[in-house]
This record gives structure tokens, sequence and C-alpha cells, in this order.
């Protein structure tokens, strides 16, 4: 099982010292933020696309690609990528360079954007989102495998003899995720692809979650690309943790009466028991994290955020050594002591090629 | 006898509460009415007070915590509904249209809704027309005909058998007809795939 962090990319002002970070500061601060998970062992970092304030991180393979530079074994992908806004011949283009930059350390989770306004600033309308999200993965989706397109489609110009430029690692595409909180036909796309698919999870009851995981492990071996419990499930989550629980409360505390999201409404105890955030001790992070498979199944990749919020980078950095040091080793035990032999792990570069080559 | 739902929305803040009061005269109105119809009616009461600080945070969150989503699912699976507000400032309470505005759109659609309100004067009584019909013609709802507003003067020791109560008991008898006319309700599934992925694939 994969572990890692996703970060939304906000610039939010520290409730408890009224600073702001710059956009430098906080742009420097999540490259220190990616190296460090890497450092303290985890598996995963992913980063947010988002084209409007107070969010940084408008080109992510340009971040994660120097974060790349800086790091050997960190798994790169997104938290998420817009299938809608973006031009599918350019996310073709943008992954297949990083994952040669990279040796294959990237994959990437696909969502819609749900901020209208930014439809139009690309040429695009929300109310097409989902129709949208269709056509361009469907084109992306055949671009990594074919080496000369021809294409005609609905939302973009038609194309002739296209190749898109490098070719995957090792003709290897780049995993796909599919991200969404509540809209069937991205489970159901997912599967149909025999996709990943990531559940946001976090901001919302796990009822949500535990309903689309279930319709996307029927339709992925309803598809045909195995049984329901071998589908590729990934979950975000939320967390804050000091060694005594009533610290991490203390603590938090500001952090989440402000936040972006959710701030100024429900209390903090009303979210920890409607959602998946955990405020507490590692330990109690460790059981509510277990937890997740008693709805979801046996489970894939677990990414927590941990620097939203206006959270300085110093404890963002604390918050991570503990969930290395403490949570993560333990959370890697007990996952693979419940989990069956069929069921996979997580797709890599490495696991895809050696699949590839058994089909040859 | 044929079983059916009936959900009651009261938005009355103080206690005890004329709105509340009014509520409870149609659910018992429409509950004896319905029984001379042959439909034996279950009911749930819904106090907005109860749920106020829910549906402020489902405003902000996009979701409802758990009390509220029992409410708001008791709505939906109900096949018909009394909707009772206070008069607030010429239309009806916020509190009462949050909620509203927190309820799937497609909720109330066919469904049979009596709207009531109560109010200090008689003056406010075309708030009813002006600013409740609307709101539920909107949610395509089968509003009732005869609407109902209680103001105080509706309450004094004279009316027992008054036009408060020919007005409650007409609703109420109009209400069950509708109710007698139709299925019971079925509630659609969010999560619930309505479409062929190929079809889709093919025309986007």
């Amino acid at each position: 099982m994969q572990f890692g962090i996703f970060s939304v990319s906000d610039i939010t002002t520290d409730p408890t010292t009224g600073q702001t970070p710059t956009e430098a500061e906080r742009i420097k601060n999540i490259v220190t933020i990616a190296k460090h998970a890497e450092d303290v062992g985890l598996d995963v970092f992913a980063l947010g696309e988002h084209h409007n304030e107070p969010f940084f991180s408008s080109s992510p393979t340009t971040t994660l690609a120097y974060i790349a530079a800086q790091t050997s074994t960190l798994q790169l992908s997104t938290a998420t990528t817009l299938i809608t806004t973006n031009d599918p011949v350019k996310i073709a283009e943008d992954f297949a360079m990083l994952q040669h930059l990279s040796g294959g350390r990237v994959d990437l989770t696909l969502g819609r954007g749900n901020t209208g306004p930014v439809y139009p600033w690309f040429g695009k309308d929300i109310r097409a989102g989902i129709p949208l999200a269709i056509e361009n993965y469907s084109l992306l989706h055949k671009l990594w495998r074919e080496h000369t397109v021809d294409w005609q489609g609905k939302f973009r110009t038609p194309l002739q003899s296209f190749t898109s430029t490098p070719r995957p690692l090792d003709e290897v595409p780049p995993f796909v995720w599919h991200g969404s909180i509540r809209s069937p036909e991205i489970a159901e796309q997912a599967a149909f692809y025999g996709d990943g698919f990531f559940a946001n999870h976090i901001f919302w009851p796990a009822s949500h979650t535990q309903r689309m995981v279930a319709l996307y492990r029927e339709r992925f071996a309803h598809y045909g690309h195995g049984d329901p419990d071998q589908a590729i499930v990934g979950l975000g989550g939320q967390v804050f943790m000091r060694k005594n629980s009533q610290d991490a409360v203390k603590e938090f505390r500001p952090y989440f009466d402000n936040a972006p999201v959710y701030g100024h409404g429900p209390s903090m105890e009303d979210f920890t028991r409607e959602t998946p955030l955990t405020v507490g001790s590692p330990q109690e992070v460790i059981d509510r994290t277990l937890g997740f498979r008693e709805y979801v199944g046996d489970y894939q990749r677990q990414l927590f955020l941990m620097d939203h919020a206006g959270l300085p980078v110093k404890t963002v950095l604390e918050q991570l050594d503990l969930l290395g040091a403490e949570v993560v080793p333990v959370l890697r035990k007990e996952f693979a002591a419940l989990k069956p032999a069929h069921v996979p792990d997580a797709p890599t570069h490495e696991s895809l090629l050696a699949a590839k080559k058994v089909n040859a | 006898m044929n079983q059916r739902s009936l959900a009651v929305v009261s938005a009355g803040l103080s206690q005890p509460s004329s709105t509340r009061l009014l509520a409870d005269q149609l659910a018992a109105a429409a509950v004896t009415a319905a029984a001379a119809s042959g439909i034996q009616l279950t009911v749930t009461v819904i106090e907005l007070r109860d749920l106020a600080h829910d549906i402020a945070n489902n405003l902000l969150t996009g979701f409802p915590p758990a009390a509220l989503k029992e409410a708001l699912s008791a709505v939906e699976a109900a096949d018909g509904l009394i909707a009772v507000t206070p008069i607030f400032t010429a239309s009806y309470s916020g509190l009462f249209k949050s909620f509203f505005d927190v309820l799937d759109k497609d909720a109330l659609a066919d469904k049979p809704v009596v709207i009531a309100a109560t109010a200090g004067t008689a003056r406010h009584s075309l708030s009813l027309e002006h600013a409740l019909r609307p709101l539920f013609a909107y949610l395509r709802a089968a509003i009732i005909p005869t609407s109902v507003f209680a103001a105080s003067d509706d309450w004094g020791a004279d009316s027992a058998d008054g036009t408060l109560r020919s007005r409650v008991d007409r609703a109420a008898a109009e209400l069950a007809r509708e109710l007698s006319r139709r299925d019971p309700v079925s509630v659609i599934d969010p999560f619930a795939l309505t479409v062929n992925f190929e079809d889709l694939l093919k025309n986007p």
C-alpha cells in the first residue's frame, strides 16, 4: 500500500499570527514539504491544479519536475489534473515529459474542477463538465497508446496524423486515477478503462465514499478487469497530530475554525465525527485510518492533506515527521497483514512495464 | 387502508409556537381527511429550529449533518408535505427558505404540498401567494389550492369553529384528494448509475 500527502496549494493567512506567506515563500515551501515527505519514508506526493487565487499551483508538471530532480523514490502525482479545461493533447505531452525526467515516477489523478468561472477562461462551460471529462480522456487515452492519431470530437479541433511527443516512457502510459466526490459517471469511467478511482473522502461523510467505491468496484468487474476487490482504490484523509491528543485539538482548532471550505461552520468535533478528519494522537490517526478499510475494502493508496489552512511550514514538517515515524510504519504492517494475496498493489511504472512484458 | 406518509415542516422559533400549532392542526386534519379516503397517514414533524445550525453548516460545507440528512430524507420520501412558516419582513423566514435551499431541487417534484403561514397581523396574509407559492412552484411541487394563513386574531376564543378551522379542513381535504390520486413516492438514488458509458462515449 502507498502512503503519501496531497496539497491543494492554498495560500492562506495563519489565523494565529495574521501572517500570509507570499507566493514565492509558499512555492519554495511546497518543494521543502515534498522532499521531506520522501525523507520521512512516504511514497507519494500529489499536487492540485488551480487557476484562481488563493491557490498557486497552475502548472503542476513544472513543480513536480523540479521536485523529481531533488528526490529519488517519491512517486509524483496530482490532486487533481483538470481533464475538462486542459487540452488533452497538452496533458499527454506534459505528463509523458515528466515521466521521462523522473524515471517513471509519475501518475496522475483526473478531476473536473468545480469552480464555474474557471471554465470560460479556458473556453469551456461547466455545464458540459461530464461530457468534457469523457471526451477529453478518451483522446488522452488514445494519444498515449497509439503512435499516429486521427481523431475528431466535439470539444477541440480534429487531429490528423498527430503524434504526441515524447512518447510515454518505455511505451507505458502513466497510471491514471479518476477523482470524484459524488458523480457516478466518473466511477463508471474509471471502471470502464480499468483505471484507478480516487475518492476525495475528506470534507464529506463516509457514506458518499462508500457508495462511490462500491459502484466503481462492481463496474470494474463488469468490464472484465478483475474481481471487485481487485479494483484500484485511493482515498484522501486529513489529520493533525501531537503526541497528546489534547495538544493536537488545542493547536489545530484556530486553523479549523478559520479554514477555507468548512471554516466558520460546524464545530471541529462535529466535523471530525462526520468526515474522516482526525485531530489527536498518532494512535488515534492509526485507528481511524485502519477503519476506512471497513467501508471501502482493501485499498491501494492513502494520501493525507497536511499543509492547508495557513499552517506554518515548520508545523507541517513536524506533522510529516510524526506521520513517517509513528503512523505509516504501523499502517503498512497492519494493512499488509489484512490484505489477501489476490488484491494488487497500486500500479507503478515498474509493475506496468513488467505486466507489459508478460503480455507481449 | 392504504399507507402514505406526510412530512410536516414547521419553521416557528418560539416555544410554544403558533406556527407549530397551525402545523399540528393541519396535520391532524390531514390524517382525518385521509382516513375518510381510506388512507392511513404516517406523520413526521420536522422542527427547523432544532436544525438551524445544521442548515447553516450544510450551506457552508455542502453536505447535511446526520440529523438534517434524516429530515431531508423524510421530506423526499414523504407522499405529501405541509410547510408552515412565520412571516418575517413580508416573506417566509430565512430559516424556512434555507431548509428548502439545501433540499434536493427535484425532491418536491409533483409532491402535494400545503403551504401555510402565521403572522402577527392579517396584513401579511398575501405573503403566502406572493412568496411561498412561487417558491414551491419553482420546485415543481403540486401546490394545494387552499393556502392557510393564521394571524393573532385567528387564535382568539371565538375561532374554534371559525374561518381558520374551515380553511384548515378545506386544505386537508384537498391534500387527501391529491394523495389518493397518486402512487406512493419512489426516492431517486443520487449514486445510482443512470447512463450507459458506451453511449456517453459515442455521444458526449
